[in-house]
């Protein structure tokens, strides 16, 4: 089965308070020298068949429409590849 | 004839029963619709309550922006008719692209309830005629993600076009860009509020009775049409 991954980002002008929330208990914990941290979305998408550019077309446009809202996110849509 | 608002439940919602309340009490008659029913049973305007709809799931109103009730709504929105979309109802609009612009994580990452005081920036669209220009009220508000962002260029836009309908007074509660609360579309029968006018209707309930505007507003917008 193939899989694709659609990454879905805030914009970089957009306030991101949950990543600034993460950044900094980061320290807290002993994690430094972190110095941003902009936390996002990951999708997974299991085909029925095969990733061809029909299908890749049609994830794109589910992510542009649906997964991602382009008015404050940005998303990328990567093959991954078979094996481990 | 009884004027006729619809108000949308969809999986979630919480609000629909105050706001169809606050349209009995403006004088109207409440049509509860549901969210998988294409049909708005001849309704004159529709409510988008707040609440949760669909758990908030992806995104704020990403799912009900799809679901069957909406195709009607935004076709019928094109076309001139009255929607009030609140809190949740707002960021469905948004969601829709009835309106520009998007409402985000508050920017203190707490959940807000609180009275707000609001200023009435704009009292020509369908819902906000029954105010005076530059009224200001105390409404409820709730919320965890009513942050209203939008690019530069947009909010420009919007205040040129004397698009804000509503603007915070004295605390901005979610960190929304220039203290927005509310907008309008261009036509002026689409507005997205993020407080609630349906639960300030009545003295027992509410912090004062100002809310009730925006449900007498949209009565005296379909009489006179």
């Amino acid at each position: 089965m193939a899989r694709v991954v659609v990454d879905v980002m805030l914009k970089p002008e957009i306030l991101d308070p949950q990543g600034q929330a993460v950044q900094r208990a980061l320290p807290r914990l002993g994690f430094t020298g972190i110095a941003d941290v902009r936390q996002g979305k990951r999708f997974e998408l299991e085909l029925e068949g095969p990733v061809d550019d029909a299908a890749l077309a049609r994830i794109r446009e589910a992510a542009e429409t649906f997964l991602a809202n382009t008015v404050i996110e940005d998303f990328t849509v990567r093959v991954e590849e078979e094996g481990k | 004839m009884t004027t006729r608002v619809g108000v949308v439940t969809f999986p979630g919602s919480l609000d629909d029963r105050d706001a169809r309340r606050a349209v009995r009490l403006a004088g109207a008659e409440p049509v509860a619709l549901w969210h998988r029913d294409k049909d708005l049973h001849q309704v004159d305007a529709v409510v988008l309550p707040g609440g949760f709809s669909y758990g908030d799931y992806l995104r704020c109103g990403a799912i009900s922006r799809f679901s069957p009730v909406m195709d009607t709504v935004i076709e019928q929105a094109r076309a001139g008719m009255p929607v009030l979309g609140i809190c949740n109802g707002f960021q469905v609009l948004c969601e829709s692209h009835l309106l520009p612009g998007a409402l985000t994580r508050n920017d203190s990452l707490h959940f807000i309830c609180r009275d707000q005081k609001l200023r009435i920036e704009n009292n020509g669209t369908a819902w906000t005629r029954d105010y005076a220009a530059g009224q200001e009220i105390v409404v409820p508000l709730k919320n965890g993600e009513g942050r209203f962002v939008a690019d530069e260029r947009v909010l420009d836009e919007l205040e040129a076009e004397g698009r804000v309908v509503a603007r915070y007074l004295d605390v901005n509660p979610n960190g929304s860009y220039r203290d927005i609360a509310g907008i309008t579309n261009a036509a002026g029968n689409v507005v997205g509020l993020m407080p609630h006018p349906e639960h300030a209707v009545e003295p027992l309930t509410g912090p004062t009775t100002e809310g009730l505007g925006f449900f007498t507003s949209v009565l005296k917008q379909l009489v006179n049409a």
